[in-house]
């Protein structure tokens, strides 16, 4: 017992004195991660749907997803699967929140109905954006600057609020950011590589079979890397979303070095002159040290091919406000370039990348709907910003 | 970084210093920011209003107590409140009379259930049981290999009576699984189940169905503990959908403050049961409440930070360590490199202050520190002789030079090095050395003490009321009765050794006046 107080003991002023060696050097803070690259090639992958004109309520694509449910027997892996076209998918994202029918829709909704704004529509405004994991901070500065512009322009009705706050919060998310994912191969026929990162749990396996999908259905060839060697059975996970496709999976032993898996994969993506390699690593909490260190080599082992075009952070939409501590450790490890917002299909708003993209600058670009094989589309800020409110205005 | 509540509350009491009472206006002062600290650490914001009444209505009615600032004296109630909340009826699982136990796991996608089946079997084997896994996630590609790993790793039994990967029927797997349990005499059955949305009525509906055909004893709500405003939603439709009677907090191994816990808690009633807390199948522990609760509040968890340097030092070299510093000896350059690495093993610098009490003034300072810091002053020493490292005092301008190319740095940085060594030395010195410390330390002696302090403080209240007293200190070493005369420097009234029975322990960490 008095041992354990030594160790602590020991613990706390090792710890001490060495922020007291360090930290009196007032080093400038470290710079933030950078934004994606200023010049991407000119490639969109997943051909944006144009929905945002579409009415909300118009019939969207045919509720293929819906039995999924009900799990219906996979075809014979001979027959491969035709993922649907990924055009108008983002449409779905509405009818589910429909579904969903969320209490803050409706909180906004008796807001509506009230003609004067008092300290109680604020409150409201307020609890709405809180409620959808905005963060406290985040909250705050953007009903200040509502109340700044309420006060300026002279806004009465809380309808006219709600427009505003709508731009206020398409602004935060960041409309003009450049969202689109770099999946062509290189003038040289070196295929682009995609990297999947995240903690556990968040759905890295499931994306980066989706997205395989999304590619497949776009005409691209695409090879899948199990570089998550760890947890029991994830490299038969994604095989089977590749086979369903119709795309190579490379893995490697059980508990085997990922970075040599991922090295493999890409080795196997140039050889066979494929146009994408997706990465898929373990998932891991980003406090430990250790893991990050070895997500960082099988970055720089990939990277031994040529550099990696997309580091992917895979963020669910129930994430609360470590999501920003997620997203800041996982940057400083790999360079984090893009997000990906999973499980946005249940109640859950995710607003959580909104203090992300205002942290560190890095956009959403896909988001996934539901465990469905095609519930994967490309990000759109104004769809979000909707279903962040409720989905009243769009109706 | 968060601010600690602690820290906040400081900034809102420091124009009231002095007064020691708590006022009606301290009270509506303290409510926002307390509201501030509980969003932050992802309590839920019904949740939050409901909890913030409760405090005010306490507040009001509390006893003055002449010992506390007003400061200490919400946090208290704050802290307290939150583990009666947390903490009110733990209880184990409840085994049924007839055998098989049936335990069922349900939650969302993601949050843990097939590892936590595996830790829950584990835990139950060492506990003298003979659990059998059902694989009932037959929806998720690959669950059911997945399970069949982890029961394997785990050394149970695992009834997959389907391939899984969207072929079977979860619900009669479950039937089955019951006959196969009587006739094969295992006694406690661990159902896993598929993830599932609490808005996705059909998968609620065979959720629903398999608790029907298995009846279970224990009905287990798996929540992630980095799960934000939408735990209120999901743990109210799991209740109505499934109805549980416990709960598990899994991913507690991160540094999301878990508030989750309390708001599933508030709002369904059910406690929660165990803490999943790796991804090895032997981190799986009973829950704590009071750790929980200073961990919501951002207050430190001094009690974690002791369990991971026990996991991770090496008690023989601790002990030498602690040896050295309490004889007065030199403490050496080799000495600090070989703790820094230890450290260092243990995880982010910033994590582990993080989960100090009483660092929040060193934020700023922390700030600036990073994990690459410690690699240039691992770097710096390494670049110099054995000889170097313990006498630093031979070190000369050539010798310096040499380091400094050795280790790819100026020698500027290298002379900054030895000098703050030699602060840190003394201090050290002071500190092992003491009989009575000398009244004119340094800023950073303090610190350092302070950090000690708390420890000591928070030891004894612990290990009164806590469920694991073998691993606290039950009382001051008998190495270091000189310790307690440091405290005669705090202002009066804030010796924490003074409050009676359940020392605060936030109090101690403010004996800035």
């Amino acid at each position: 017992m008095e041992l354990l107080v030594f160790v602590v003991l020991v613990l706390v002023v090792t710890v001490v004195t060495t922020v007291a060696l360090v930290a009196s050097r007032g080093r400038a803070g470290r710079a933030l991660p950078p934004v994606p690259p200023s010049a991407p090639r000119p490639v969109e992958t997943t051909p944006t749907a144009t929905d945002a004109a579409l009415p909300a309520d118009a019939p969207i694509l045919p509720a293929t997803t819906e039995s999924v449910q009900t799990a219906p027997p996979v075809a014979a892996p001979a027959a491969l699967d035709v993922p649907e076209p990924t055009a108008g998918r983002i449409g779905r994202l509405r009818a589910r929140l429909a579904r969903s029918q969320s209490t803050l829709g409706r909180g906004l909704f008796t807001l509506l109905s009230r003609d004067v704004l008092d300290e109680d529509t604020w409150e409201e405004v307020e609890d709405t954006l809180l409620q959808a994991d905005m963060g406290v901070r985040a909250t705050s500065e953007l009903v200040e600057r509502l109340r700044t512009r309420v006060r300026v322009e002279g806004t009465r009705s809380p309808g006219e609020l709600r427009t505003l706050l709508r731009e206020e919060l398409v602004t935060a998310i960041g409309a003009d950011t450049d969202r689109s994912l770099k999946t062509l191969p290189h003038p040289d026929g070196r295929p682009s590589v995609i990297l999947v990162v995240g903690v556990n749990g968040t759905g890295k396996t499931t994306t980066c079979g989706k997205l395989a999908r999304v590619l497949v259905a776009d005409g691209r060839s695409v090879v899948l890397g199990a570089a998550d060697t760890f947890r029991a059975a994830a490299a038969d996970q994604l095989q089977t979303w590749g086979e369903r496709v119709g795309a190579e999976t490379v893995r490697g032993p059980e508990a085997g070095d990922p970075a040599s898996v991922a090295f493999e994969a890409v080795k196997r993506g140039i050889e066979a002159k494929v146009d994408t390699v997706l990465i898929d690593t373990a998932g891991r909490l980003h406090t430990k040290t250790g893991l990050m260190d070895e997500l960082g080599k099988v970055k720089r082992v990939v990277e031994k091919h040529g550099p990696v075009d997309e580091t992917l952070l895979v963020l669910d939409a129930t994430t609360g406000q470590n999501g920003v501590v997620q997203a800041r450790v996982f940057t400083e490890a790999v360079d984090v370039t893009g997000i990906v917002l999973t499980k946005l299909d249940g109640t859950a708003k995710g607003g959580i990348v909104i203090s992300v993209q205002r942290e560190l600058g890095i956009p959403v670009k896909l988001i996934g709907l539901g465990e469905g094989p095609d519930d994967l589309a490309p990000f759109e800020p104004e769809a979000f910003a909707d279903a962040l409110l409720g989905d009243e205005a769009a109706l | 970084m968060f601010d600690t509540l602690s820290d906040r509350l400081d900034k809102v009491f420091t124009s009231l210093r002095g007064k020691g009472k708590l006022s009606e206006a301290d009270i509506d002062a303290t409510a926002r920011e307390i509201r501030v600290a509980l969003l932050e650490a992802d309590v839920a914001l019904p949740v939050v209003k409901a909890f913030i009444a409760a405090v005010k209505e306490r507040a009001r009615g509390a006893e003055v107590s002449g010992a506390l600032n007003p400061a200490q004296q919400v946090i208290k109630i704050v802290n307290e409140e939150l583990i009666a909340i947390l903490g009110g009826e733990t209880r184990l699982i409840r085994y049924a009379k007839n055998p098989p136990t049936v335990i069922m796991l349900a939650g969302l996608q993601g949050a843990g259930k097939t590892t936590l089946a595996g830790k829950l079997a584990k835990w139950l084997k060492a506990q003298g049981h003979a659990p059998l896994l059902v694989a009932c996630d037959l929806q998720r590609p690959n669950a059911v290999q997945q399970l069949q790993v982890v029961g394997g790793q785990a050394g149970v039994d695992v009834f997959a009576p389907y391939p899984g990967s969207g072929v079977g029927d979860p619900v009669d797997a479950a039937k089955k699984a019951i006959e196969h349990a009587t006739r094969m005499q295992h006694d406690v059955v661990v159902v896993d189940t598929a993830g599932r949305l609490g808005i996705d009525a059909e998968m609620m509906a065979q959720a629903a169905a398999i608790r029907d055909a298995v009846r279970p004893d224990e009905t287990l709500f798996v929540v992630d503990a980095m799960i934000g405003q939408d735990a209120v939603t999901t743990a109210q439709a799991f209740q109505d959908g499934v109805g549980f009677s416990g709960v598990v907090l899994t991913k507690l191994d991160g540094d999301a403050r878990g508030g989750a816990a309390l708001s599933v808690r508030h709002i369904t009633g059910q406690p929660i049961l165990f803490a999943s807390t790796g991804e090895k199948l032997g981190d799986f522990d009973v829950f704590h409440p009071e750790r929980m609760a200073s961990r919501i509040l951002g207050m430190g968890d001094v009690m974690t930070l002791i369990e991971q340097a026990e996991k991770h030092f090496d008690a023989d070299q601790a002990e030498k360590m602690a040896g050295k510093l309490m004889g007065g000896e030199d403490f050496d350059l080799e000495d600090f490199l070989e703790q820094m690495m230890q450290v260092k093993k243990m995880g982010s610098i910033t994590s582990l202050l993080g989960m100090l009490p009483g660092m929040g003034q060193m934020k700023e300072a922390l700030a600036q520190v990073d994990d690459k810091d410690l690699d240039r002053i691992a770097a710096i020493i390494r670049s110099m002789t054995p000889q170097e490292r313990r006498t630093p005092k031979v070190l000369n301008g050539s010798r310096r030079l040499r380091i400094a190319k050795g280790s790819g740095v100026t020698v500027t940085e290298v002379n900054n090095l030895v000098d703050r060594f030699y602060e840190a030395q003394k201090m050290m010195k002071q500190m092992g050395g003491m009989p009575g410390m000398p009244p004119g330390m340094g800023r950073k002696a303090k610190r350092a003490q302070q950090g000690k302090k708390t420890k000591k403080g928070k030891g004894p209240g612990r290990a009164g009321g806590g469920p694991r007293p073998g691993t606290v200190p039950g009382q001051l070493p008998a190495g270091m009765p000189q310790l307690p005369k440091g405290f005669p420097q705090l202002p009066g009234g804030q010796n924490p050794l003074g409050i009676p029975q359940k020392p605060d322990p936030f109090g101690l960490n403010r004996p800035r006046g």
